[in-house]
């Protein structure tokens, strides 16, 4: 029975984000009416239609899409693993430090933010991983006093990140203008280069790393009762606690380079998730990807289409929409 | 008796001593912040030594080039960076002795966000705004901002823990910066705000340290005359009143406090961080636990961080400025880790 509910609750995502997606699509400077987005899609479209559907937002969908499954995911195994209701990727200064080593990339390698192509599209998601990676380290590193607390692990990640910021800004300070505003633009949260090349270069490992993430997240169930209940029933806790935790930086990171800084959605789509399914990670996880994703595609079209023929950038739409969830959350937990 | 009043004597003896020692680190600091200040006005662009800097003050040529620099440039610019270093420390003095919360500062509360954010509307919906509209606007922003987020604080689950107030200041600071950024980009004034953003001490004149001045005036002469009372009060809220104080009032006034100085500060100086967040501490590690002693102190040590870190800010990548928030945060966030590390115990 419960198994059958949940399918449902699957389907009915499913079917949602397939709307969402269809509705975004259509949607924008030049509108496409939905069957003639299928049309277009099966290959019977007009050279206008082609254009922009397959080489603009199409890509910039899947980059949405992923993207937003990737922090959800993200998200719901720091919660897990620091048994934390308010860890986030954008919180304990992960997005901020692959925010940061993207910078230097296009400062030292790279002559503007917008002559990043060719082999760099692939470059620049390792730069934005090891970023990512460097900010966790520091922060479990300066975390760690005989074992992690997870306030002293949120505390750190506030100041690693205030960090991160102040470095951002010197960097920042030396570029030329123009790319110091779209480098504001993107740190805000962009899917600023949706081209089908950086699709590739991301979305492979992120359907990965999520699959990977479903297939272990029994063991995330275990965890989430506390180290000694877990040890007792036969989990290696601080292997496994590693092996989620490099799994969560890693997509932080690949979601960093496709679409910037966005934060609080990895705290979000957890929590809704949690509502809808219950706490258990089998099902929490998928559910948190599909809401992710969704969430995303939302934000993404609100920002496109609310003061057009301008644009907000995804992450400060995001962000207005979530912080209000956060601040309750955060008055709400003891 | 003889012993009851022996160790009131040398407690007695140990406050006097204290004051004592707190006086000599207030006048040494203060000869430290005027050299400091010089060297602030002498170096630059074009470096101007010492001895005209003298003349310029007490011996005002109006034709030499120099000495109008200084008049008209360097000496405002010093003199607002020591007043806002100050203003910054003692308002987060006096937070951290009101919610007796170790991470209470104006920098991780959403000041500045807030009073980028009253800014933007104030450039939006009356675009021929003046400066000193702009200034009064960044004042409510600033406010408003330290309100929310101590609200939101105060009113959860389990009050006002360090780590609530940390998260909160995260919340609302992200929230008030998105809606800016969102409003400045519907409206197109983005370029009119990364003035402001990098703007630090660059463009003080002399009205804006008059600005400051009054401020200053009010705001600091309001926090001494609660010292005492924020003293008792970081003691706990019951002993307070155990002993006769009216709380809310000492906590209005307070806030009243941190409003007006953050306030000033904010609209003058931009995103300045974590000075109002190291400082006292520093004060209350060389004198004690009484307000009456850290206000003053923190006073001057924050002018003489502030004056450094502008001297740094124009120095480190001549003849480019950097953001002086940039400067003082190399110094803070080393610490908030520290304090981070030393307080990250208990609950949320």
């Amino acid at each position: 029975m419960r198994e059958k509910r949940f399918s449902l609750t699957l389907g009915v995502l499913f079917l949602l984000l397939g709307i969402m997606v269809l509705i975004s699509l259509n949607m924008g400077v030049v509108q496409i009416a939905p069957l003639d987005v299928l049309k277009t899609l099966i290959g019977n479209g007009t050279e206008r239609q082609k254009l922009v559907l397959l080489d603009f937002r199409l890509p910039s969908m899947f980059l949405a899409l992923f993207v937003g499954a990737g922090l959800g995911v993200s998200g719901a195994i720091l919660q897990g693993i620091t048994q934390n209701d308010l860890a986030d990727p954008g919180i304990l200064g992960i997005n901020t430090g692959a925010g940061f080593a993207v910078i230097i990339y296009i400062f030292f390698f790279q002559q503007s933010m917008a002559m990043v192509s060719g082999i760099g599209i692939y470059i620049l998601p390792v730069f934005a991983i090891v970023g990512a990676f460097a900010a966790a380290l520091i922060v479990y590193a300066l975390a760690w006093k005989k074992g992690v607390n997870p306030i002293r692990l949120i505390l750190v990640g506030i100041g690693v990140n205030a960090g991160f910021s102040a470095a951002l800004i010197i960097f920042q300070v030396k570029m030329n203008p123009q790319d110091f505003n779209q480098a504001l633009v993107w740190l805000a949260g962009d899917l600023w280069m949706g081209s089908w090349n950086l699709v590739f270069a991301v979305v492979p490992v992120v359907i990965c790393l999520i699959g990977w993430t479903i297939y272990k997240s029994k063991t995330l169930n275990i965890m989430n009762l506390g180290d000694a209940m877990s040890m007792g029933l036969g989990v290696r806790v601080e292997k496994e606690r590693r092996a989620f935790l490099l799994i969560a930086v890693g997509l932080a990171g690949l979601c960093v380079a496709a679409g910037g800084g966005i934060a609080f959605l990895g705290l979000v789509a957890p929590h809704v998730a949690r509502r809808i399914v219950g706490p258990k990670h089998e099902r929490m996880v998928p559910v948190a990807a599909l809401i992710g994703a969704m969430f995303l595609v939302m934000a993404d079209t609100i920002g496109k289409n609310i003061i057009a023929p301008a644009e907000i950038p995804v992450g400060i739409v995001v962000s207005i929409i979530s912080t209000p969830y956060f601040v309750y959350l955060l008055m709400k937990t003891q | 008796m003889e012993d009851k009043k022996q160790t009131e004597r040398t407690e007695l003896d140990g406050l006097a001593g204290k004051q004592w020692r707190a006086g000599m680190i207030f006048i040494g600091t203060s000869v430290l912040l005027v050299i400091a200040m010089a060297l602030s006005i002498s170096v630059g662009v074009t470096d101007i030594d010492f001895k005209t800097v003298w003349e310029s003050v007490f011996a005002f040529v109006p034709e030499s080039t120099n000495h109008q620099v200084i008049r008209e440039l360097r000496l405002p610019r010093a003199l607002a960076a020591a007043l806002v270093g100050a203003f910054l420390a003692v308002s987060g003095a006096i937070m951290q002795g009101l919610t007796r919360n170790p991470l209470a500062s104006p920098s991780i509360m959403g000041v500045t966000h807030g009073a980028a954010f009253a800014l933007i509307l104030a450039i939006v919906f009356f675009p021929a705004i003046s400066n000193i509209g702009m200034t009064f606007a960044a004042f409510i922003g600033a406010g408003l901002g330290v309100i929310l987020v101590f609200a939101v604080g105060s009113f959860s689950k389990g009050g006002l823990t360090p780590a609530k107030l940390a998260l909160a200041g995260v919340a609302i600071g992200g929230m008030l910066s998105s809606l800016s950024s969102a409003i400045s980009l519907h409206f197109q004034v983005a370029k009119q705000m990364s003035f402001w953003y990098a703007g630090g001490l660059t463009a003080t004149d002399w009205l804006s340290v008059e600005i400051l001045l009054v401020a200053g005036a009010i705001g600091l002469t309001l926090a001494l005359f609660i010292s005492r009372s924020v003293t008792i009060l970081s003691l706990g809220d019951e002993v307070s009143k155990g002993l006769g104080q009216n709380t809310l009032v000492v906590k209005a006034l307070g806030v009243i406090v941190v409003f007006i100085l953050t306030g000033a500060a904010v609209s003058m100086a931009g995103t300045v961080g974590f000075i109002g967040l190291v400082i006292p501490h520093v004060a209350r590690y060389f004198v004690g636990t009484d307000y009456r002693l850290i206000i003053p102190v923190s006073a001057v040590f924050g002018s003489l961080l502030l004056v450094i870190s502008d001297i740094g800010a124009r120095l480190v990548n001549a003849p480019f400025e950097t953001p002086v928030g940039a400067i003082t945060a190399c110094i803070g966030v080393p610490f908030f880790l520290y304090l981070a590390r030393k307080e990250g115990r208990g609950e949320i």
